[in-house]
C-alpha cells in the first residue's frame, strides 16, 4: 500500500473503502429493484427504502469516521448498556406479535437486541485481544459468559434470529482468534447437546412448528408450511432465467408472504432465475472476499476479530435468510441483508460496514 | 507479550478456511437453488400456475322452442339483479339509504342482504335485489354514476310466454337437484354443466334436454391469493344449445285450451300424414314460470291436493275406457274376422243376453235400435250389435287386433310422460288378478269398457292409423332442429294390412255417415267422427242413470275422436272431457269448434 502512503487518497481521506462500497451500492440498488417489483410498484415505499438507505449511508460515513480504538476502549460500557436495555425489555418491553423486543423510549421504539448486535462482537474481540492469542482455556469462561448473557436473553423474548446472529458473532471472534481445533470441537458438541434442552425447554410452540415444517411442508399446506411452499413455488418456477422483472406470478399476485421483507429472495428466484439469484450470491461472495481481505490486513488483533466477525455475521445472514427462504432451514425472522424491505437491520448492517472502512482506512494511526 | 506477527498469520490461516466454509455454504445454497429451479422446474412451474389461474365455467344459453310456424314458445329472458361489491362501498347504511330514493329496497330485502354481507368476501359482488323490473334497471341506470361499486347485472332465465298454454307439452326447466345429476352422471353428460343452474324436469325440456342445453365454455382468469380476479387470460365460447321447432300449431292449441277452459279433461290433435303432433292440451293446466323461479313449497302443494290434479298430463298420462270411440275398429275387426259382413243385420230390442244367460246387458237406449247392420251399430252407437260382436270374435282376438293400433303400449311421443294404457287379454288378467276370463268381461271390452284403457294421445293416434288406413306414424312433436336442413325423419311403422282392403272404406265411410248426421252437417268441409260415453261409475243392472241426481265426480266421461278432411285427412283429434256426461252432446261441438278452426282458416299458414 505503498501508494496510499505517498499521496493522501481521497477515499482513505474520507475513510472509505471503496471496494466495499462499491459492493454495498451494488446490492442496495439491487435490492431497490426488487422492493419496486415486490411492493407492487408502491413508489411511496420506495421513498421510504431510499430515505433508509441514504440515512444508512451516512451513519456508516461517520462510523468510518471513528477511530476502532475509541471503540475498544467504549466496548464494554455499551454491551453493560445494551444487556441492561434487554433486561429493561425484558420487564417493560412493548409486546409485538408475540414477542417482547421493543423499548418505547416515548419519542421512538427500540429494539436493544441491534445494539447488543453491534456492542457484542466489539466487547469479544476486546476481551479475547486483551490476552496473547490463541487463547487460553481459562480465559474461555470470560467469553461464555460474555456470550451467553445476551444469547439468553434475546432468545427468551423470543427471537430466534438475532439470538442466532449474535451467537454466531461472538463464535467467529472466538474461532478467528485461533482456539484450538480441540475446543471448536468441544464446544460444537455441547451445541448438540444444548439442542434438544433448546427444543424442550427454551423453544416456543411456533418455533417448534416452523421446524416441523420444515422437514415436512406438505403435511399442512394452508397452515404452517403455506409460506414455505408458496415460497418454494416461486423459487422453482422461475427456472434457469427467470419470469422477468415485475412478471413473477407468485409475487405479484401476492402469494408469497412478506415478499418485500424477509421472503424477498424469492421475488428474486422468481422473477431473475437461477442466473440471477446466482449473480445475487456472488455479489455477496465478493462483499464477504473483501471484509475478509480488510480484516486480514488489520493491524490490532482486535481490529482484525471484530473485523472478521462483522463480515461473517452478514454471511450468516444471508445464508440463514436464503436457506429458509428456500426451504433448507426452519423460518427464522431473518432478513436478506442489503435487500430486504425495512431500516433496521440495515442501520445495523450499516453500521457494521461503517466500522469495517474505520479499521481499514485507520490503520496508519495505530500505534503497534 | 503478544506475538503480532504469529497471531496475523494465525488469523490469516483462520480467515482463508472461513472463507472457504463461506463457499462452500453458498454453493450448498446454488445446489438446492438448481434443485428448484432446474431440476423441479417443471413442477413448480406448474404448482405456479395452479395457484394463479381459475378455470370459470360459462353455462351456455338454452335452444329456444318454436312452433311450426316458427312462433316463440320458450325463450331465454334477460332478468336483472342489482350487485354490490362491498369493499368499493365506504357508507354501506347512507348508500342503501340513498340508493332506496331510486330502487326500492325492502326491509327485508335490506336485512337478509346485510346479513348475508357479513359472509361474504370483501371484493366479490353480492345480490342486493333480484327481478328488476325494466323500469327500475332505466332508473337506476341513469343514477348509477352516484352509486360506485353498485350495477346492473343481466343474467338469462328460460321464460314461457304462453303461461299455461303449453306446460303439459314444453315441461319446464328448474333447479339441477340432486337426482338429475345422477342421471347426468349415469351419461357421462355432468362434465357438460359445470356452470349450468336449470335443467329440463318435464316435456320436450326434459326429452330435448342434451338438444338444447348445448356446450360450456370457460374463462380463463387470473386470480391473486384471495381469488380476486386480475385479469382474463382466455375466453373459450359456449356453444348455445340448438334451438328446435315443433309440430304443434299454437293457434290450435290456444284454441283448444280455450274450449276446455273450467273443465276437466284433454284434446290431442295429429296431422294422420306424419304423425306429428298439432295440439296437446290437458286441463286444467298450471303456470310453469313458477318453477323456473323456484315455487313457493305452499304454492306447490296447493298444485299436488288440487283434485283437479293439474300436474298430470292427461293427454298421456290420463288412462279413460275409450268407451264407443273405439266401435268402428271393434266392427273392423268384425269384418275382418268376417264374422260379420257389411250386409249383417241383428235385432236389437234394448237388450242383449249371453245364450243360455238369464242376465241381460243393456242398450243405452232403453228401447233398442231395431234392425242394426255395421254402418248403423256405428252411426247409432249400438251397444247390442257390438255386445253380440265382440262375444263372437272373443277378447284374445281383440287384443291382437288392437296392438298394432298402439292400444296397452306407449305411443313413443317425445315427451317422457307416458302411460301404457292397457288392452285386456285372457293371460292378462290371469297374470294381473289371478283370476279366470269371464265372457261377461269380453263384452264390456266390446263397447270400449271395462278393463281396457286408453290415453287420449293413443286414441288419437289410433284414428289417425284408421284414417290412415293403417299407415303408421310414431306421434312426435318434434319438427325439426335448428342445425339440420331438413325435417327431422319421420318414424313410419309397417303399416297394417288388411287381408280386404275394402274393409277400411265401410269403417271411415260409417265415421263419416255418423258426423254427417250430427255436428258436422252444416260443416263446410267433410269430417267423420265417433263420440263415446264413458261409464266412470258402474250403474246397477237395469237402474237408470240420472246425470242430474249423480255426483259430478262419478258422472259420465265424454269422448269424441274426429278426423277432417274425409277425402285426405290433415287432422285427427281425439278429446275427453272428464265426468261431463253424454259424449255426443258434451264433445260433439267443442270437436266441431276445434276442427273449424283448423279447416277454416283464409290459408293454411306455411310451415318453417
Amino acid at each position: 500500500m505503498n501508494s496510499h502512503q505517498g499521496r493522501k487518497n481521497i477515499w482513505l481521506r474520507l475513510h472509505i473503502d471503496l471496494p466495499l462500497l462499491i459492493g454495498i451500492l451494488a446490492l442496495m440498488s439491487f435490492g431497490l429493484f426488487v422492493i419496486y417489483s415486490a411492493s407492487g410498484e408502491d413508489l411511496a415505499m420506495m421513498d421510504r427504502q431510499l430515505l433508509r438507505m441514504g440515512l444508512s449511508l451516512m451513519i456508516m460515513f461517520i462510523v468510518a469516521q471513528i477511530n476502532p480504538e475509541v471503540l475498544k476502549r467504549w466496548a464494554l460500557p455499551i454491551y453493560i448498556a445494551g444487556v441492561i436495555l434487554l433486561l429493561g425489555v425484558h420487564f417493560f418491553g412493548e409486546t409485538n406479535k408475540g414477542a417482547q423486543r421493543w423499548l418505547n423510549l416515548g419519542f421512538m421504539e427500540f429494539q436493544p437486541s441491534e445494539l447488543i448486535k453491534l456492542a457484542f462482537p466489539i466487547t469479544m474481540a476486546w476481551y479475547i485481544s486483551k490476552f496473547p492469542l490463541p487463547p487460553k482455556k481459562r480465559y474461555l469462561t470470560g467469553a461464555g459468559i460474555i456470550l451467553l448473557i445476551p444469547t439468553l436473553l434475546i432468545a427468551k423474548q423470543p427471537d430466534l434470529g438475532t439470538s442466532i446472529l449474535v451467537a454466531a458473532s461472538g463464535i467467529f471472534v472466538l474461532f478467528l482468534s485461533g482456539m484450538s481445533w480441540a475446543i471448536v470441537g468441544t464446544i460444537a458438541a455441547a451445541v448438540l447437546a444444548l439442542l434438544p434442552i433448546l427444543w424442550f425447554f427454551l423453544m416456543h410452540d411456533y418455533q417448534r412448528t416452523r421446524v416441523l415444517t420444515l422437514l415436512n411442508p406438505e403435511q399442512d399446506p394452508l397452515g404452517a408450511g403455506y409460506h414455505i411452499i408458496q415460497s418454494k413455488i416461486a423459487i422453482g418456477s422461475g427456472g434457469l432465467w427467470g419470469k422477468g422483472w415485475l412478471d413473477g406470478t407468485q409475487s405479484q399476485l401476492e402469494f408469497i408472504p412478506e415478499r418485500h421483507t424477509d421472503f424477498i429472495f424469492a421475488v428474486i428466484g422468481e422473477e431473475f432465475g437461477l442466473i440471477g439469484s446466482m449473480l445475487l450470491l456472488i455479489l455477496y461472495l465478493y462483499v464477504i472476499g473483501r471484509g475478509l481481505v480488510i480484516a486480514s490486513r488489520a493491524q490490532t488483533s482486535f481490529a482484525r476479530l471484530l473485523a472478521g466477525s462483522i463480515i461473517l455475521t452478514f454471511f450468516v445472514y444471508i445464508f440463514v435468510n436464503i436457506g429458509m427462504v428456500s426451504g433448507i432451514l426452519p423460518v427464522v425472522g431473518v432478513p436478506l441483508p442489503l435487500i430486504s424491505y425495512g431500516g433496521t437491520s440495515m442501520l445495523t448492517l450499516m453500521t457494521g460496514f461503517g466500522i469495517l472502512m474505520s479499521i481499514n482506512t485507520h490503520r496508519r494511526f495505530v500505534d503497534r | 507479550m503478544h506475538d503480532h506477527a504469529a497471531e496475523a498469520s494465525l488469523f490469516k490461516r483462520r480467515a482463508l478456511f472461513t472463507f472457504f466454509c463461506v463457499v462452500a455454504l453458498l454453493s450448498v445454497l446454488l445446489a438446492n437453488l438448481y434443485q428448484l429451479q432446474v431440476l423441479s422446474y417443471k413442477d413448480y412451474e406448474t404448482r405456479s400456475n395452479d395457484n394463479r389461474i381459475r378455470v370459470v365455467p360459462v353455462a351456455p344459453s338454452r335452444g329456444l322452442v318454436y312452433d311450426r310456424h316458427g312462433k316463440l314458445l320458450a325463450e331465454n329472458q334477460p332478468f336483472y339483479s342489482l350487485e354490490l361489491i362491498p369493499e368499493k362501498v365506504k357508507d354501506m347504511s347512507a348508500t342503501l339509504d340513498a340508493l332506496d330514493a331510486y330502487v326500492h329496497i325492502s326491509a327485508d330485502e335490506r336485512e337478509s342482504f346485510l346479513e348475508a354481507l357479513k359472509h361474504h368476501r370483501r371484493f366479490k359482488p353480492l345480490t342486493l335485489k333480484s327481478r328488476l323490473t325494466e323500469q327500475e334497471v332505466a332508473i337506476f341506470s341513469v343514477n348509477q354514476y352516484q352509486f360506485p361499486g353498485i350495477s346492473v347485472e343481466a343474467g338469462l332465465r328460460r321464460h314461457y310466454p304462453y303461461d299455461s298454454v303449453l306446460t303439459h307439452v314444453l315441461g319446464y326447466v328448474g333447479k339441477i337437484n340432486t337426482r338429475d345429476r345422477t342421471a347426468l352422471e349415469r351419461t357421462d353428460q355432468w362434465k357438460n354443466y359445470p356452470a349450468t343452474k336449470d335443467i329440463g324436469k318435464q316435456g320436450i325440456e326434459k326429452f330435448y334436454e342434451p338438444q338444447l342445453h348445448g356446450l360450456p365454455g370457460h374463462l380463463e382468469e387470473e386470480v391473486n391469493n384471495r381469488g380476486r380476479i386480475i385479469r382474463t387470460l382466455k375466453v373459450v365460447p359456449p356453444e348455445p344449445g340448438q334451438d328446435i321447432y315443433l309440430t304443434l300449431d299454437l293457434k290450435l292449441q290456444q284454441k283448444a285450451v280455450a274450449l276446455l277452459a273450467g273443465r276437466r279433461g284433454s284434446i290431442v290433435a295429429i296431422d294422420p300424414r306424419d304423425g306429428g303432433i298439432l295440439a296437446m292440451v290437458s286441463s286444467p293446466s298450471y303456470d310453469p314460470n313458477h318453477f323456473v323461479h323456484g315455487i313457493s313449497s305452499k304454492d306447490y302443494s296447493a298444485l299436488l291436493n288440487d283434485k283437479s290434479r293439474p300436474l298430470i298430463n292427461r293427454a298421456t298420462q290420463g288412462q279413460y275406457a275409450p268407451a264407443s270411440t273405439v266401435k268402428p275398429l271393434i266392427a273392423l275387426l268384425g269384418l275382418e274376422e268376417k264374422a260379420i259382413t257389411e250386409k249383417t243385420r241383428i235385432w236389437d230390442p234394448g237388450f242383449w243376453q249371453i245364450p243360455g244367460v238369464e242376465r241381460k246387458y243393456r242398450d243405452w237406449r232403453r228401447w233398442g235400435h231395431g234392425w242394426v247392420n255395421v254402418y248403423s251399430a256405428i252411426t247409432e252407437s249400438c251397444d247390442i250389435f257390438f255386445y253380440d260382436l265382440a262375444y263372437k270374435i272373443g277378447v284374445d282376438n281383440m287384443s291382437r287386433f288392437m296392438e298394432p293400433f298402439g292400444f296397452g303400449q306407449v305411443s313413443g311421443v317425445d315427451i317422457a310422460e307416458e302411460s301404457a294404457g292397457n288392452m285386456p287379454s285372457k293371460d292378462w288378467k290371469r297374470l294381473k288378478y289371478n283370476q279366470p276370463w269371464y265372457i261377461g268381461d269380453t263384452i264390456s271390452v266390446g263397447i270400449g269398457q271395462g278393463y281396457w284403457t286408453t290415453t287420449p294421445l293413443q286414441l288419437a293416434n289410433a284414428t289417425a292409423i284408421l284414417a290412415n288406413r293403417g299407415r303408421r306414424f310414431t306421434p312426435h312433436l318434434l319438427k325439426a332442429m335448428q342445425t339440420q336442413d331438413a325435417d327431422v325423419a319421420l318414424d313410419e311403422r309397417p303399416p297394417i294390412v288388411l287381408d280386404n282392403p275394402h274393409n277400411w272404406e265401410v269403417i271411415n265411410e260409417a265415421m263419416r255417415m255418423t258426423a254427417n248426421k250430427s255436428r258436422f252437417t252444416d260443416a263446410r268441409y267433410t269430417a267423420a267422427m265417433k263420440t263415446g260415453t264413458a261409464q266412470v261409475f258402474s250403474v246397477a243392472e237395469d237402474a237408470r242413470y240420472d246425470a242430474k241426481t249423480i255426483d259430478e265426480r262419478l258422472r259420465d266421461n265424454a269422448l269424441i275422436v274426429a278426423y277432417a278432411p274425409f277425402e285426405q285427412p290433415r287432422i285427427v283429434i281425439a278429446m275427453v272431457l272428464e265426468n261431463a256426461g253424454w259424449g255426443g252432446a258434451n264433445a260433439g261441438p267443442i270437436a266441431r269448434e276445434l276442427l273449424d278452426e283448423y279447416m277454416l282458416r283464409d290459408t293454411e299458414e306455411p310451415a318453417l
